[in-house]
């Protein structure tokens, strides 16, 4: 049988021979390698029945094909041997997560692998590394195996030649204690002695080091400054500690909007409102009486203020003439600096818009790099044991919510599978369909019929002259728009109680889908009106202003809406589900998170027409956030449906970009290209279109002279031609094009991977049983050895004798 | 917890401490493995469970606290430990060992019955969400 084996066996099986094979002395080898749980278990091996992640179980039957091996199980023969036990001690994937050691070498390694990122590192100069398998010797005879502290002085020369940055995230991903990690940090930082170079070099070299740490240090340092800066810290951890992450969701998204609106406002008044209020023009008749009802309409007294387009004026500001007027052009003084208004209006706002658009793309393509993965099959099993567990939340009672929402969770998805493996009848199927189909017709009815109503409504105001006259009607459009965004969504939550879908998660996309729909459809039907229908019907007038106070009333109506609503929907309800003993009513992510992106897209729209409409906003965001944490403190509990937070982000910063940021910017532009700017009042009333006080100015540099030939020359061949649009618009098709190719042949090569893993698992099951028949031969052959000599003895002391 | 109070009453510290696997973080954080945590295990703790820990390292010390015996793998009885603590014991033993098996199937790249690191880091990585719920506010 040895004969056989020597045959098969094509490598040579370096067996070490153990003298003690059992028992609880300590082992020869190495025993900082093995943590001392691990060797308890190897004493506590022959006691146990049920062998604890020592075995490997044996493979539920006809998974995937008989020929997998698996190991003998407790209901089969003898445990393995403490000699296989200790080799399986040693195995890499084991080694890796224990010792400080290995975790050290296999960031030398991984640091030495980030420094030579172009030519692949060759075996042979790997070195020391915790792998037996690389470093071709057997962990435990390695006699000449380096010590930890040669190690980490490797580790230091190797993260030293790395830049600060690189040093830092690797630092940081190394699961080491902090103290070690600081100690490394340390280490690193002295500079490296250049041999040979004294002098000037050195010092300037030492000091260019000096300055970029020190850069670095204030960077990490105004870091932490702002993190603890950042507003409602407090306010949020209680809300997360109480909700969990799903609810905190629609707080952090109110937080980005908030940004998105001081980052849009700061150019505004910097630019244009600062400006304008410091050099106020004439004005244009009586200053109306302040009544109550500004703050609602925004007319009256508010018309003629910086709060509206008409207020601006459309001549160069802070020009002091040098010459009398004779007709001609004014020649500036030389002390003073003349402010173009219109042109200062129209860039303000255009680059105010592109920031925000680059800002918004940016989050928008982290979020989702985030959240998808190539060739990624659902593991939602997996996901919900691992990483369904919020740590955040610290209060008692909703910890015992989340077990509860857990337990419903996996009840459900076992449910499922359930169901997916009885098979479905196609009458079931047809069903389904039918009635899926129904729903959505009827929810579509229910949007043509607000959008009838809101075109038919606005007509209406349009025609009847007493509207422009008395002020309160002019509230009647809003009230009317809010009460249909209001009323529509539970019409669609009450359709959507016949349906029923697969998965719980796609019911949540579905409810956002239609609520979006409907706002959408309504916003356009509203800038159809205002762009196309009011123009021609405030002839007289300044239109842009009237749009502008539209605006302010849609956002101010908007705002007392979500305050009713919040009343009534969730105090109201919380009381009477307390007679009812229904349980809290639940806080609706989706709607809520809609409304936010439905008053957001309404100040982009009114950005042109009013500049401060976004301190407007920041104002209601800042009074909502607070509402809604009382209302959620006092009346509500977190969903119980599962909220996959972090897809959730993407979806709402995706739509926060695709219909709501674009519907704005395609409204901008119309308004700048298209319309005729009313003649009596803004700063481009002389003009045809708005867009022209770009034009005139770039034709006026023209003139100017050859020192700033190359605007106009920009302007002319790059804006004003097709074709080099039509060039990049091609170039970047090709681009996305050539993107899905790569994640295609990526998606190829996960696969070919994951069956090589499978292929390397099978191979190991097959190892670790050779591995233990060799030892069970050996020790068969021992004990007939050990049974030879207590018998040859016996015979050699007769031969003795004889 | 409030930043008025400095000295709690045992119901409130009660009222704070629900989460199933608090003891197994703690004693994956203590240095030597029995729950007792000095200042720097305290400080290395938070710093994995803060928001700037990149996520191989909450993975490493995810996989480490699921490891309830602690022998680099998680086999089907941690498995099955995790599931009952996550659910405070109210599946039935045999939905219990049905969801082990099939968050086996999912996970278990090599398919030797058992996950190990590198199996769940491949797991995690198709996790959005851990980043977000591996987390503790300070």
């Amino acid at each position: 049988m040895a004969a056989d084996m020597a045959r098969s066996l094509t490598f040579l099986l370096n067996v070490p021979e153990t003298p003690e094979d059992q028992g609880p002395e300590p082992s020869p080898y190495d025993e900082s390698e093995m943590h001392d749980s691990f060797h308890q278990l190897i004493q506590e091996q022959s006691l146990w029945a049920a062998e604890e992640g020592l075995e490997l179980q044996q493979l539920g039957s006809g998974a995937s094909g008989s020929d997998h091996q698996a190991l003998l199980g407790p209901e089969g023969t003898l445990a393995h041997s403490s000699a296989t036990l200790r080799i399986l001690a040693s195995m890499p994937s084991r080694t890796i997560g224990r010792s400080r050691g290995a975790i050290i070498s296999q960031y030398y390694n991984r640091t030495v692998r980030l420094r030579r990122r172009t030519s692949r590192p060759q075996l042979g100069h790997l070195g020391r590394s915790a792998r037996p398998s690389l470093r071709l010797y057997d962990l435990e005879l390695d006699s000449t195996a380096l010590e930890e502290e040669e190690k980490r002085v490797l580790l230091v020369k190797e993260l030293q030649g790395l830049t600060v940055a690189q040093r830092d995230h690797m630092l940081r991903a190394m699961p080491l204690s902090l103290a070690e990690k600081r100690c490394l940090r340390e280490e690193t930082r002295t500079p490296r002695g250049r041999q040979g170079r004294r002098g000037l070099p050195s010092c300037c070299n030492r000091f260019r080091y000096a300055c970029v740490l020190a850069l670095h240090d204030l960077g990490l340092g105004l870091l932490s400054v702002l993190q603890v800066l950042t507003p409602w810290r407090y306010a949020l951890k209680q809300i997360g500690g109480q909700f969990g992450s799903s609810v905190l969701s629609y707080f952090l998204f109110l937080k980005t909007l908030l940004a998105f609106n001081a980052l849009l406002l700061l150019p505004l008044l910097a630019f244009i409102v600062g400006v304008q209020a410091a050099f106020p023009p004439p004005p244009l008749g009586p200053v109306p009486n302040f009544t109550g009802l500004e703050l609602l309409t925004g007319a009256g007294r508010f018309t003629d203020t910086v709060m509206y387009y008409g207020y601006y004026s459309n001549a160069t500001l802070n020009q002091l003439c040098a010459a009398p007027l004779d007709g001609g052009q004014c020649t500036p003084e030389a002390s003073s600096l003349p402010y173009n208004m219109p042109l200062a209006y129209l860039f303000t706002v255009g680059v105010a818009f592109f920031v925000t658009c680059i800002t918004l793309v940016y989050s928008m393509s982290h979020s989702f790099g985030e959240s998808y993965r190539v060739g990624s099959t659902s593991g939602a099993h997996a996901i919900t044991v691992f990483c369904s567990w919020d740590h955040k939340v610290t209060q008692k009672w909703a910890s015992r919510l989340q077990h509860d929402n857990i337990r419903t969770r996996l009840k459900e998805l076992l449910a499922e599978w359930r169901l997916r493996r009885a098979p479905s009848s196609v009458c079931g199927r047809m069903r389904q369909l039918a009635v899926l189909g129904l729903v959505w017709l009827l929810c579509l009815a229910v949007t043509l019929g607000s959008t009838v109503a809101v075109y038919t409504f606005s007509e209406f105001m349009i025609k009847s002259p007493e509207s422009t006259e008395r002020e309160g009607a002019l509230l009647a459009l809003p009230l009317v728009v809010c009460l249909l965004n209001l009323v529509a969504p539970y019409l669609y939550r009450g359709l959507a109680a016949l349906e029923w879908h697969d998965s719980p998660v796609l019911e949540v996309y579905v409810a956002i889908c239609r609520n979006l729909i409907l706002k959408m459809v309504i916003l356009g039907i509203l800038c159809y009106h205002w762009l196309g229908r009011r123009v021609g019907a405030v002839k007289d007038q300044c239109w842009e202003n009237f749009v502008g106070q539209e605006l302010y009333r849609f956002l101010v109506m908007d705002f007392s809406f979500t305050l009713l609503d919040t009343l009534f929907g969730e105090l109201v309800w919380r009381l009477i589900s307390e007679k009812l003993r229904r349980g809290k009513p639940e806080f609706d992510i989706a709607r809520n998170v809609l409304e936010l992106i439905y008053g957001q897209t309404l100040t982009w729209l009114g950005v042109l027409f009013s500049p401060l409409l976004p301190a407007l906003q920041i104002i209601k965001l800042v009074l909502l956030f607070y509402v809604k944490k009382m209302s959620l403190t006092a009346n509500c509990q977190a969903p119980r449906r599962p909220w996959l937070a972090s897809q959730m982000n993407t979806v709402f910063i995706s739509l926060l970009c695709f219909p709501s940021f674009l519907g704005a910017a395609i409204f901008l532009c119309y308004a700048i290209w298209q319309v005729k700017p009313s003649s009596l009042c803004g700063p481009f009333r002389t003009l045809d279109t708005m867009y022209e006080a770009g034009k005139v100015w770039v034709r006026r540099l023209e003139k100017a002279g050859p020192r700033v030939s190359w605007l106009p020359w920009i302007h002319r061949n790059l804006v004003e031609n097709t074709f080099p649009i039509y060039l990049v618009s091609a170039l970047l098709l090709a681009m996305i094009y050539l993107n899905i190719q790569v994640v295609k042949g990526q998606r190829k090569v996960i696969c070919l991977l994951k069956e090589q893993i499978s292929n390397e698992g099978e191979d190991k099951i097959f190892l670790i049983n050779k591995l233990r028949s060799v030892y069970e031969r050996k020790e068969k052959s021992r004990i007939g050895r050990t049974h030879e000599d207590a018998t040859s003895p016996a015979v050699l002391t007769d031969d003795r004798d004889t | 917890m409030g930043n008025k109070q400095t000295v709690f009453t045992h119901e409130q510290l009660e009222a704070y401490q629900d989460n199933p696997f608090r003891q197994r973080i703690a004693q994956v954080f203590s240095e030597d493995g029995d729950g007792h945590m000095t200042l720097d295990n305290f400080l290395d703790m938070f710093s994995v469970m803060s928001e700037m820990a990149p996520r191989d390292l909450k993975a490493y010390y995810a996989f480490k606290i699921y490891d309830f015996n602690e022998d680099d793998y998680i086999c089907m009885w941690d498995l099955e430990q995790t599931v009952t603590k996550l659910t405070r014991g109210e599946l039935s033993a045999e939905e219990v060992s049905l969801v082990c098996e099939k968050v086996l199937d999912e996970a278990d790249g090599d398919h030797d019955g058992r996950l190990s690191l590198d199996d769940f880091q491949n797991m995690i990585l198709r996790a959005p969400d851990f980043l977000s719920t591996f987390h503790i506010r300070i």
